[in-house]
């Protein structure tokens, strides 16, 4: 039963992450990104991690994509009329298979296959809502601050970037 | 009956058990547009739907006219035109996602009974009170967050798909307002856990817990935390009205600027479905306001419900619980159409401003002080 909710919601993120790319609908695109969202949520509770699912789902689905849909709306975005391929992505895309290839190979050499934890040996820590807070306030602590300013000054380089100062008073 | 349910597989158990739910919630939602025009009316001075009448019922002596006055004719006559009325699907409209808005709308907020319970009764093996509940996990609160935050994209996908301007500013707006809304939502009951959850190893946003916990004996134990935190109830009921667009925050719909706002373009029975949705996220939301801040099924405050049914049967303690908690929760309902029908609705610039500049700040200083004032009592 797990396994095949397993395959379900794995096939479901990698589906919807590809049309995710591929949609050249932005609207189409941003509800693409909430099914993976959803299917990611739904492999956290597969492994347990029931808190984590629902964060996910309250942040990410619940509120970042309303975000995304909100601004697609605002600006009222058509389609791009980008061609699909270009130079630049068939290099790209060419460096990334042989980067995977590479990787992938490397792996099997070293390990013979990838290496599969026992389910009992994981800590379930996204289960638990106490143990979950008490690791991000002692272990973590550090890197949960550090990533908090990194998002604190991109949100300033945002702010920074895409408001125009010059000529504010027009528009007042 | 009970060995023959106990022996169904458990599949089957759960779908039967979510069935009677939403059996439960669908009439409550469509008994609350009757009560919406009703008590209108009553609070308009005027008799209210009180015309139709069916053929037979209404010829009964006493009873039919009675029902005729309530007007429970028109509720039957209303929903039997929208399953017959022609399906009307405009031609600029965005068909997928015009079929899937209203779908949208009614799964969140029937999938949210899963996680709230509605009443309690006495096990008698274990001497404890049990919660009604279809799902009792651990993260209860989080979990009606989670599924509700997803409702917006009914609105969103709505007002996008039905391609033309009124309905797409209603999505503009209902998208903008509903994250809004949320964050104050969300910290406004910070303040409950807090205090539900006692140092130690084991924390629970269960919503049964927080019921517990307003259960217990002595003058703070027995107290429903509505008086104990009155901003934090405060603060949730208001943005309760925003995330359910209700008047005053019926911005996404806002008939008298947007004409229907995201619904514009619908009609007949995808129409009835955002109406019952509306309504099963007003019931839904109301009880989980009962839960948090009113004692859910206690009777009264200092009134605990665990002793007063520990001697009758199952059934009856239960029914009693469950009756007391939706007594409540139709309360909390009925407060929802008094203040539609008696505040003017906001701006939508005063909406936002409310959001962020008063409420919000608001809820951020009152989980400051009440973690405060806890770290102080739990010292001392």
């Amino acid at each position: 039963m797990a396994d095949i909710l397993f395959h379900l919601f794995a096939f479901l993120t990698i589906g919807s992450s590809v049309a995710v790319v591929y949609n050249h609908n932005a609207v189409n695109s941003a509800l693409a990104f909430l099914v993976g969202l959803i299917g990611v949520s739904g492999l956290f509770v597969l492994l347990d991690s029931f808190l984590l699912a629902v964060l996910m789902v309250l942040v990410y689905a619940g509120a970042v994509v309303a975000l995304f849909l909100f601004i697609i709306m605002l600006l009222d975005m058509q389609g791009g009329e980008r061609k699909p391929f270009s130079k630049a992505t068939a290099v790209a895309a060419l460096i990334g298979a042989a980067l995977l290839t590479v990787c992938t190979m490397t792996l099997i050499r070293k390990f013979g296959g990838l290496e599969t934890a026992e389910m009992g040996s994981i800590l379930p820590v996204g289960a638990n809502l106490k143990h979950y807070a008490d690791l991000l306030f002692t272990t973590y602590l550090l890197p949960v601050q550090v990533v908090g300013f990194l998002l604190l000054i991109a949100m300033l380089g945002v702010i920074v970037l895409s408001k125009k100062f010059a000529g504010l008073e027009d528009v007042k | 009956m009970i060995e023959l349910y106990l022996s169904l597989p458990i599949w089957v158990q759960a779908s039967l058990k979510g069935l009677i739910a939403i059996g439960l919630i669908i009439p409550i939602a469509g008994a609350c547009s009757l009560a919406e025009r009703k008590i209108s009316a009553w609070i308009q001075g005027r008799p209210g739907p009180n015309r139709a009448r069916a053929w037979g019922l209404g010829y009964i002596p006493i009873l039919g006219p009675i029902l005729q006055r309530l007007g429970v004719f028109h509720l039957m006559a209303d929903g039997a035109k929208f399953v017959f009325k022609e399906d009307v699907v405009p031609g600029h409209v965005n068909k997928f996602y015009y079929y899937l808005a209203p779908l949208v709308a009614l799964v969140p907020s029937l999938c949210t009974i899963v996680v709230v319970p509605f009443g309690a009764y006495f096990d008698a093996a274990t001497e404890t009170l049990k919660p009604l509940i279809l799902a009792d996990v651990d993260v209860g609160i989080l979990a009606v967050f989670a599924i509700g935050s997803l409702s917006v994209y009914s609105l969103i996908l709505a007002g996008w798909a039905s391609n033309s301007k009124y309905p797409f500013l209603g999505g503009v707006r209902a998208s903008a307002q509903l994250i809004s809304y949320e964050l104050s939502m969300t910290l406004s009951v910070i303040p409950v856990f807090l205090w539900v959850n006692a140092p130690g190893p084991e924390a629970t946003l269960s919503l049964f817990a927080v019921v517990e916990s307003q259960s217990q004996p002595g003058f703070w134990g027995g107290m429903w935390f509505v008086f104990l935190m009155p901003l934090c109830a405060f603060v949730f009921l208001v943005s309760l009205f925003a995330e359910t667009n209700r008047q005053p925050f019926d911005m996404p719909e806002s008939e008298a600027d947007l004409v229907g706002g995201f619904h514009t373009e619908y009609g007949e029975f995808k129409w009835s479905i955002f109406f019952v949705a509306e309504y099963a996220h007003m019931t839904i939301g109301s009880g989980v306001f009962v839960l948090l801040f009113l004692g859910g099924w206690n009777p009264l405050p200092w009134v605990p419900l665990e002793p007063l049914i520990a001697g009758l049967p199952v059934w009856l303690g239960g029914l009693i619980g469950a009756s007391v908690f939706l007594g409540k929760t139709f309360f909390f309902i009925f407060l929802f159409m008094w203040v539609r029908w008696t505040l003017p609705r906001f701006r939508y610039d005063q909406v936002m401003k409310l959001g962020w500049q008063k409420l919000l700040p608001i809820a951020i200083a009152n989980v400051i002080f009440y973690a405060l004032a806890i770290a102080l009592i739990e010292r001392a």
